[in-house]
């Protein structure tokens, strides 16, 4: 089956990109920008950024602009599933959805309005298991953005590595954030994963933090050898 | 020993992990042992050995279990304890003679308890995800549990520990799997 995956950078939506190459045909990655930062649907540090993992990964990208508003992001979203199921042919679309019913139900509609097939491979997993899986099978991810306490300033471009995992489980148990950081405590950015055949070497970034939020914008990456 | 049976259209499909793994995950934390089984691989088989059969559900455009309901009369003939989840359910109504009608359901959707019964807590109503493109119509004979504005999302046969259940209990309602586990599955036979 051709499928599209919904791409936002992070590394819930790259994981299920890679569980999708394995299974199925991914024709190619779908990003939506959101221009506001406080979009209910798009995750947005570095989201211009999807357009390195999709050269690394040797994927064409659809791509697509919106305001950021409640409602019409929705819209903006099926225009470009309309346009990747014009230029690819796709007859589904997977999505890094773990825990949000608001997300994944909005784009189910989407979906189904298309008469497209939709997939969350990672839906209601074992949040521990995964990043241990995203760790141990070689995912170079990145925490691209704070905003929730206990998060302090060193956690910007951080590298999620086994001691970074310990450190959010600590947190997960002592104050409540969700440990992949879906309930949007914290963003991340894949540098590389399994089936890309370059990885991101960040050549420039910059922060900004205050009062436990904080953004690591990358201002100039490039593709290297792996 | 719990056997869950895939029904989506292919084993180790993308749907296994959405639909399967969850339920899986419930069991787990529950204490009860399972094994998985796509619905071509013979399950029947499988559930002679077992204490329940959950069928599971599958993606809204995946429909294709409903081309060979001849295949599931094991599910008719067995005396264990089936949970039917969605498309499961949409199984369980056409063996007891009810129909599978178009009735699309999605997201989080109110549901009121109809009737007393040891796998539904005693509350008026409850909030549930919802997610599928076709509802059934009541057998002959069975019991309206719980129910949408839109269709029966539980329904029993008035005999049997046979249930099926329309909306999607690993979002916020797992007490589905773990009082059909409780009532009906232990302890081993």
């Amino acid at each position: 089956m051709r499928l599209g995956v919904l791409c936002s950078g992070g590394k819930d939506s790259i994981y299920s990109c890679g569980m999708a190459m394995e299974r199925e045909d991914v024709a190619c990655l779908i990003t939506v920008h959101a221009e506001n930062e406080e979009s209910y649907l798009f995750h947005t540090p570095n989201i211009g950024l999807v357009r390195l993992q999709a050269e690394a990964a040797a994927l064409p990208l659809v791509e697509t602009v919106s305001a950021g508003n409640k409602e019409e992001e929705l819209a903006d979203l099926g225009r470009a599933l309309d346009i990747a199921r014009d230029r690819h042919g796709i007859a589904g679309v997977v999505t890094g959805a773990i825990l949000s019913v608001y997300q994944a139900s909005r784009i189910q509609r989407l979906c189904r309005d298309r008469s497209l097939w939709c997939f969350n491979p990672l839906w209601h997993t074992g949040q521990e298991a995964y990043l241990r899986a995203l760790i141990g099978n070689g995912y170079d991810v990145l925490v691209s953005g704070v905003f929730s306490a206990p998060f302090d300033e060193s956690w910007l471009g951080r590298r999620i590595d086994a001691r970074a995992l310990e450190l959010l489980i600590h947190y997960a148990e002592k104050y409540r954030i969700t440990l992949t950081g879906e309930g949007g405590e914290y963003e991340t950015f894949v540098r590389d994963a399994p089936f890309f055949r370059k990885r991101i070497e960040v050549v420039r970034a910059e922060t900004a933090y205050r009062n436990y939020r904080g953004i690591y914008r990358i201002t100039d990456a490039r593709l290297v050898d792996k | 020993m719990i056997v869950l049976v895939d029904l989506s259209y292919r084993e180790g499909s993308l749907a296994r992990e959405e639909f399967v793994l969850p339920i899986a995950a419930i069991l787990n934390a529950e204490g009860s042992e399972y094994r998985i089984v796509h619905h071509t691989r013979s399950p029947g088989e499988a559930a002679r050995e077992c204490d329940g059969i959950i069928l599971c559900g599958t993606p809204v455009m995946d429909n294709g279990f409903l081309e060979t309901p001849q295949s599931f009369s094991w599910i008719a003939e067995t005396d264990l304890p089936v949970l039917g989840i969605c498309a499961g359910m949409e199984i369980l109504a056409l063996l007891a003679g009810g129909r599978v009608v178009s009735g699309p359901e999605i997201g989080m959707t109110e549901v009121r308890v109809t009737a007393g019964d040891p796998v539904v807590p005693a509350i008026r109503s409850f909030e549930a995800y919802e997610l599928h493109e076709n509802a059934c119509t009541l057998p002959p004979g069975f019991v309206t549990l719980a129910e949408s504005d839109r269709c029966i999302q539980m329904f029993r046969d008035p005999v049997r520990p046979v249930y099926g259940v329309m909306f999607h209990p690993e979002v916020r309602n797992e007490w589905v799997v773990g009082r059909f586990v409780s009532a009906f599955c232990r302890p081993s036979r």
